[in-house]
């Protein structure tokens, strides 16, 4: 029997066991909607700007570790979707993004709402499809998903030209994808691994620099087996936190532009530094012919292409770094060594380090410091909730101050820093987690960038909690100026803002001020309790600064202090 | 360094664009590209001739095997590989200098392909260092117009691409 496109659809989100899809209608897709709403499955979350459906959908799949889906029409629709998806490309999150198109007879003709969102979004995308014939949209949807979800993981964008959903043809779903020039590398090279093994066996001031992707694979368990097993210590980019607990002895937090001083000091002075699934970034090397130039590198990473890209690797390994670590392990095993007195002099050097040089701030009784509020959730949550944040001062506050300890529990725009990003991204996790506490850490700039979705949070139900670190500045903008521009503001004050509590309760969300330290506690255990859409808008420290900080193209060990 | 590389790559909808794209964001300059399918119709082979370092061009080769539809990549530059190219030049054919053109399109093995009353168009085939040599001697004589295909390349001996 032959069926439309559109049913075609969404048999093909069922049998890839989509359970949720971010979306937004529009006149291309009309077939896909009246599909969609006969069939009342994949359930259908109704966002209030495109470029929302995409974070929610990629809020979605970090939490989760599922593909996030989102649906747009064409035109204007799908334009809005290129910040989304490329946050995701630049973190290599597997989503799917279906955008509507004009009929395959319009395309190229200019035609009403038409957009070549295939050649916008080339370049940040793992891949994309324009499917032109019916008779290829299951096994399109089948592929989409497959290379989103395996290798290194990224957003892959179908555009549905309405004739094909419209079109009749017989519904065949491929039970298995195998395609001739995509064949993600899996196993690592047992060589290889065996001579990483003997690297940490030989040195003796190791260092693992853990990127997002021990996330991706979910190798969290197996990076913690290494770390301990050869007590090395490990400090983590901003995507990998979570990855080792922060409490932990071995952990050093995070590395790179605001890292800790113990961080950049032993990525500084280790001699092998073992990249697992991170990629070299500059927030994180800083100053290049300066980064590590005593260690011996390593690196595994499932992505050739971010091997030796920009530091020589001496001991690359390409694959799976869940299946790499557990071989690893297995190798280290084997090595006569004693590991615990062999890291004694590193450990002990860089306790030092730590006690030179804490984390902290000037805590005050009489304003609230944001780094004050951070500590407050971190208390009041015990870790047991799944952390957003948007992008500045407050993204660094809380990547410094939150004891993660569990993977995919903290969702932050990395690689495009994304302002807008925190707040849609938590709607995306609290639909995948509905009764885990989720919590948006914001600034007031960020959060201005996608406040709409409060209707669609406060219409599912989603009871995410934002936490405003409000400064009435672009803060981390503001602390460049103050540092590198003598102090000239240029257009970095928000000299209006709205009533953020006035703002929640127009929406029939819970707003709160808090202006007092004391009172933070209290509202938040409210909020969690509630169980509704919460915005907490805490008045801080106006002028409070991000550090330890390297100034952009500095070597990392030469930080600013305070 | 000059490097010459071949890729194959599924011949659909778009390929072309993903490649040269990826050469123009990444800032990677293209000297000269062919493309054309191959026996099997499903897939085209391309060769592109590059320029950069060692650290550059392997970053090329594994950005060009990131591509999804991208299915095989060689870099001939450490290889006993042929190269061919082939170039068309229309050149002002007076009365004085006609037996010089022709004896010019002799010595490269070159043919006529066309002839005006007052042009002759050339054609040449051979290696870059060829190609590039004729378009030198020819040149005094008056281009009018050149074309060239781009390089072509496939290794020597059993070794194939696909
Ligand atoms: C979409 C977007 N536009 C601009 C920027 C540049 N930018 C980085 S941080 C920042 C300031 C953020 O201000 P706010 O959200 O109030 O956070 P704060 O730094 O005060 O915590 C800006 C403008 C960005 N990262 N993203």
């Amino acid at each position: 029997m032959e069926i439309t496109g559109a049913e075609i659809f969404v048999k093909s989100l069922l049998k890839l066991k989509v359970d949720l899809i971010f979306g937004y209608p529009g006149g291309v897709v009309l077939p896909l909607y009246d599909a969609l709403f006969q069939s009342m499955k994949p359930k259908h979350i109704l966002v209030r700007h495109e470029q929302g459906a995409v974070h929610m959908a990629d809020g979605y799949a970090r939490s989760s570790g599922k593909v996030g889906v989102a649906l747009v029409t064409s035109g204007p629709g799908a334009t809005n979707t290129v910040t989304g998806i490329a946050t995701a490309y630049m973190d290599s999150i597997p989503i799917v993004v279906f955008t509507g198109q004009v009929l395959t007879a319009l395309i190229g003709n200019d035609a009403f709402q038409e957009a070549d969102i295939i050649g916008i979004t080339r370049p940040c995308v793992k891949h994309s499809f324009l499917v032109r014939d019916v008779n290829d949209l299951a096994r399109t949807i089948a592929e989409a998903f497959y290379i989103a979800s395996t290798g290194k993981q990224g957003p892959v964008l179908v555009d549905l030209p309405k004739d094909v959903v419209t079109n009749k043809a017989k519904f065949e779903f491929p039970e298995k994808i195998s395609l001739r020039s995509y064949k993600p590398t899996t196993s690592g090279h047992i060589k290889q691994i065996d001579k990483l093994a003997d690297a940490i066996a030989a040195s003796k001031k190791p260092v693992l620099y853990v990127g997002g992707g021990v996330i991706s694979s979910n190798a969290s368990d197996e990076l913690r087996k290494l770390a301990r097993a050869t007590s090395t210590p490990v400090t983590q980019t901003l995507m990998g936190l979570g990855s080792m607990p922060s409490s932990d002895r071995l952990s050093l937090g995070m590395l790179g532009m605001h890292g800790t001083y113990r961080a950049n000091m032993a990525v500084t002075n280790c001699d092998l530094l073992i990249a697992l699934g991170a990629r070299f970034d500059d927030r994180v090397t800083g100053k290049l012919d300066e980064f590590a130039v005593n260690a011996k590198i390593a690196h595994v990473d499932v992505d050739p292409t971010s091997i030796s890209k920009n530091i020589k690797c001496d001991i690359p390994v390409v694959g799976d770094l869940k299946d790499i670590l557990k071989k690893l392990n297995a190798s280290v095993k084997t090595r006569k060594v004693n590991w615990k007195s062999k890291s004694k002099d590193w450990l002990a050097q860089i306790e030092e380090w730590k006690l030179a040089n804490k984390l902290e701030y000037k805590k005050k009784k009489s304003v609230i410091k944001p780094q004050f509020i951070v500590e407050e959730i971190d208390r009041i949550t015990k870790g047991d909730a799944i952390y957003t944040t948007e992008v500045g001062q407050n993204q660094m506050w809380a990547a410094q101050y939150l004891e993660l300890s569990k993977p995919r529990t903290f969702l932050t725009s990395g690689g495009l820093g994304t302002m807008g990003y925190g707040f849609p991204a938590a709607i995306g996790a609290q639909a995948a987690f509905p009764d885990k506490v989720v919590i948006d850490i914001a600034g007031d700039g960020s959060i201005q960038m996608n406040i709409q979705e409060l209707g669609t949070a406060v219409q599912y139900r989603l009871p995410v909690i934002v936490v405003i670190l409000n400064n009435g500045f672009l803060g981390m903008v503001r602390q460049w100026q103050q540092l590198f521009y003598e102090r000239r503001y240029a257009y970095s004050c928000i000299e209006f803002q709205p009533d953020f509590v006035k703002l929640a309760e127009s929406y029939s969300a819970l707003g709160f001020r808090v202006t007092k330290p004391e009172d933070f506690a209290p509202i938040l255990e409210k909020a969690i309790k509630a169980r509704r859409t919460t915005i907490i808008d805490c008045q801080v420290d106006r002028e409070e600064n991000v550090y330890p900080m390297v100034p952009a193209g500095a070597p990392i060990n030469k930080m600013l202090l305070a | 360094m000059r490097h010459t590389i071949s890729i194959l790559v599924e011949n659909k909808f778009g390929v072309l664009a993903r490649i040269s794209g990826l050469f123009s964001g990444r800032g990677y300059n293209i000297e000269s590209l062919s493309v054309a399918p191959t026996l099997d119709a499903t897939s085209s082979r391309m060769t592109i001739v590059t320029r950069g370092d060692d650290a550059i061009v392997e970053q090329i080769t594994k950005q060009l095997n990131k591509l999804i539809d991208v299915i095989k990549v060689i870099d001939f530059t450490s290889e006993d590989y042929i190269e061919r190219e082939i170039v068309m030049v229309k050149v002002n054919a007076e009365p004085t200098n006609r037996a010089e053109i022709l004896r010019m399109a002799e010595i490269f093995r070159g043919k006529v392909v066309d002839v005006s009353s007052k042009t002759y168009t050339i054609e040449v085939t051979g290696a870059a260092g060829k190609v590039k040599a004729f378009i030198e001697m020819i040149k005094p004589l008056g281009i009018i117009e050149l074309t060239r295909s781009g390089k072509i390349a496939m290794s020597r001996g059993r070794k194939t691409l696909g």
